[in-house]
């Protein structure tokens, strides 16, 4: 991108002190379950959680990652759904950014708002329609129902992150490239792909994120197919060995952590 | 460059022939059955007010939009629904559309690399067209560490790389200042001069028009008011609108005119073609006269506007080179009975709409 004048910030004056400390108490709000997981996943109890915890240990780490082994299928499961979720999300996500950017069509605005609509539904309702759309059409629970339920929502993410990107491309870019001899195939390759390519990859990263920690249209359209989250879930019923569970949430908010730390850097990057 | 070479010898083919075009976005007639012939190797500018369809016809040339009705022809050749990339023509951008991911040498060089010229000489030909521009040490930058006079060249060099038959300049100038804009003008009358190339210039500044062009059309709400040379379009406009856009103009109307010319025809007189005389000079023949009272001074430094109310309830606006006047002299002047006069050679008569 062109660089801009770096204009002063018309509102770059100290936040007042009380705004200061009501941000702080919202961000504790936010963030005090995370480090009471964290905290608890080191405890020495098995069963039950006291604060603060009598005494602090590792071997729970040890336990899940070798006693565990009820662990790894929902893992598998979990990051399979979330790769195989973002790929089509990619795909159909770019698509529909494409399509409303650069062109006028009826229902273009139908169109917008219903893609966006999942994102805005409540998960349940999501859940329920696709529920008994497979029922309809008699269709068995598989990966495949999961993958559709996670894309519904994982499209959204990526349509919107392009969509941002190619409203600030413009549309001269294309004609240039176009004015210069290039086809349209030439004109993607060469032009829109490298302008939407940090677009696409902060996108995928929220999707496999959103995909990988998502319980409620999972529990809908996984059938007796447990994903990572459903299992935490079910172990919270039955107490057994509960630091393990917090381990594997440590794992879970670090592997949907670092996607979202990286998209947002690279959209920043770039919107500089 | 054998086809520059060639468009030196006059070719009898225009570049571009516009043939009763019109184009419409739904109920806007953006151009309005326009029918134009730019030269092979001329200097054409458009100029016209914003939304007078200047650029929509520069676009059409390109190829970026398809007449509604009419004909367009490159070169003798019907262009009609020819895609952009398939068409002999290459445009400089007003925004200079320049590909940010790209390295300046990239972007001077995409439309070679497209057409799979050969790297060695793909990297010849892009050093000449820097050299052309005068940045032959940028190849290697990112558009984003150039300025904006720079960036402008480049996206001219990018154009004029490919040496195409016909290049379009959309407003290239509109976003630098003043004085590079005006070093720019000259620059780019000179590039053309050298490379031979037929330019059509979208712009609508009128300076920038009378300074660069080998002739002008004037544009207004989607049609031509006026084809001609720098000097036929300033010195004798077709229309009101062209006497009034290009360089101001004092319109004399109905009773004044009457009483001036024995016509009620409307006409036109520049402002810098009227003499300011003492009330009562006697009028030479073939000159226009008439008395007014000096209402308001505008001091410019190298010259003064004065605007003078004459009888009727009009005003004229006469110019005068600040050749013996201090400043003083001249803010003094308002409120000054004056004589006005001109040379009757020197006014023209307008249709009247």
């Amino acid at each position: 991108m062109f660089s801009r004048n770096k204009s002063p910030q018309p509102f770059a004056s100290r936040a007042p002190l009380g705004l200061k400390i009501l941000v702080g108490f919202v961000l504790l709000f936010l963030y005090c379950p995370f480090g009471i997981i964290l905290l608890y996943a080191f405890t020495t109890e098995e069963t039950a959680f006291t604060f603060p915890p009598p005494g602090l240990t590792l071997d729970w780490f040890r336990v899940a990652l070798f006693e565990r082994p009820d662990i790894f299928p929902p893992l598998l499961l979990s990051i399979q759904v979330a790769l195989v979720a973002t790929a089509i999300a990619l795909v159909l996500g770019s698509l529909i950014a494409f399509a409303i950017s650069r062109t006028r069509f009826f229902g273009r605005e139908a169109i917008t708002f219903l893609v966006l609509l999942p994102i805005a539904l409540p998960g349940i309702i999501t859940g329920i329609s696709l529920r008994s759309a497979f029922g309809l059409l008699g269709l068995d629970f598989t990966f495949w129902t999961i993958v559709i339920g996670h894309a519904t929502f994982c499209i959204v993410v990526v349509y919107n992150n392009v969509i941002a990107r190619l409203r600030r491309t413009g549309k001269s870019q294309m004609e240039a490239s176009a004015d210069l001899g290039a086809h349209s195939f030439q004109t993607f390759r060469y032009i829109l792909l490298p302008a939407i390519g940090t677009a696409l990859l902060a996108g995928g990263m929220l999707a496999f994120a959103l995909s990988f920690d998502e319980v409620i249209v999972t529990t809908f359209t996984a059938g007796q197919q447990t994903t990572l989250p459903i299992w935490i879930l079910n172990q919270l019923v039955r107490p057994r060995q509960r630091p393990v569970t917090n381990v594997v949430a440590v794992f879970v908010i670090a592997l949907t952590f670092i996607p979202i730390f990286i998209a947002q850097r690279l959209m920043q990057d770039t919107n500089e | 460059m054998p086809q520059n070479e060639m468009s030196n010898i006059s070719n009898p083919l225009p570049a571009v022939r516009f043939e009763n075009v019109s184009r419409h976005f739904d109920q806007v007639r953006a151009v309005d059955n326009v029918s134009l012939e730019i030269r092979d190797g001329e200097f054409f500018s458009m100029l016209g007010p914003s939304g007078s369809g200047k650029t929509t016809c520069l676009r059409l040339i390109a190829g970026f939009e398809q007449p509604t009705s009419g004909k367009i022809f490159l070169h003798g050749a019907e262009v009609g629904e020819l895609p952009p990339y398939e068409r002999d023509v290459n445009t400089v951008f007003q925004d200079y559309a320049l590909f940010p991911h790209m390295t300046v040498a990239e972007n001077v060089g995409y439309g070679l690399m497209i057409r799979q010229v050969p790297g060695a000489e793909r990297n010849e030909r892009v050093n000449q067209a820097l050299e052309l521009v005068r940045l032959p040490q940028m190849g290697q930058r990112k558009p984003s560490q150039l300025s904006g006079g720079q960036r402008q060249r480049i996206a001219l060099a990018r154009a004029l790389v490919n040496r195409p038959r016909v290049l379009l300049l959309d407003e290239p100038l509109g976003a630098l200042d003043l004085k590079l804009r005006q070093e720019m003008q000259i620059e780019l009358k000179e590039i053309q001069k050298r490379v031979g190339i037929t330019f059509v210039f979208v712009t609508h500044d009128q300076e920038e028009a009378l300074t660069m062009s080998d002739r002008i059309a004037v544009f207004n709400a989607g049609r031509i008011e006026q084809i001609g040379t720098p000097s036929q379009v300033y010195e004798h406009p077709a229309t009101a609108f062209v006497a009034g856009f290009v360089g101001t103009s004092n319109l004399v109307r109905s009773d004044i005119a009457q009483k001036l010319t024995g016509s009620a025809q409307t006409f036109s007189i520049r402002p810098e073609k009227i003499r300011m005389v003492e009330p009562g000079t006697p009028v030479q023949n073939g000159w226009a006269s008439v008395e007014g009272t000096i209402r308001e001074v505008v001091y410019l430094g190298m010259f003064t506007r004065y605007i003078v109310a004459v009888e009727g309830g009009r005003e004229l606006t006469v110019v005068r080179q600040n050749l013996d006047e201090t400043s003083m002299d001249v803010l003094n002047a308002e409120g000054k009975r004056v004589q006005l006069t001109w040379q009757r050679a020197f006014d023209r008569m307008l249709e009247t709409p």
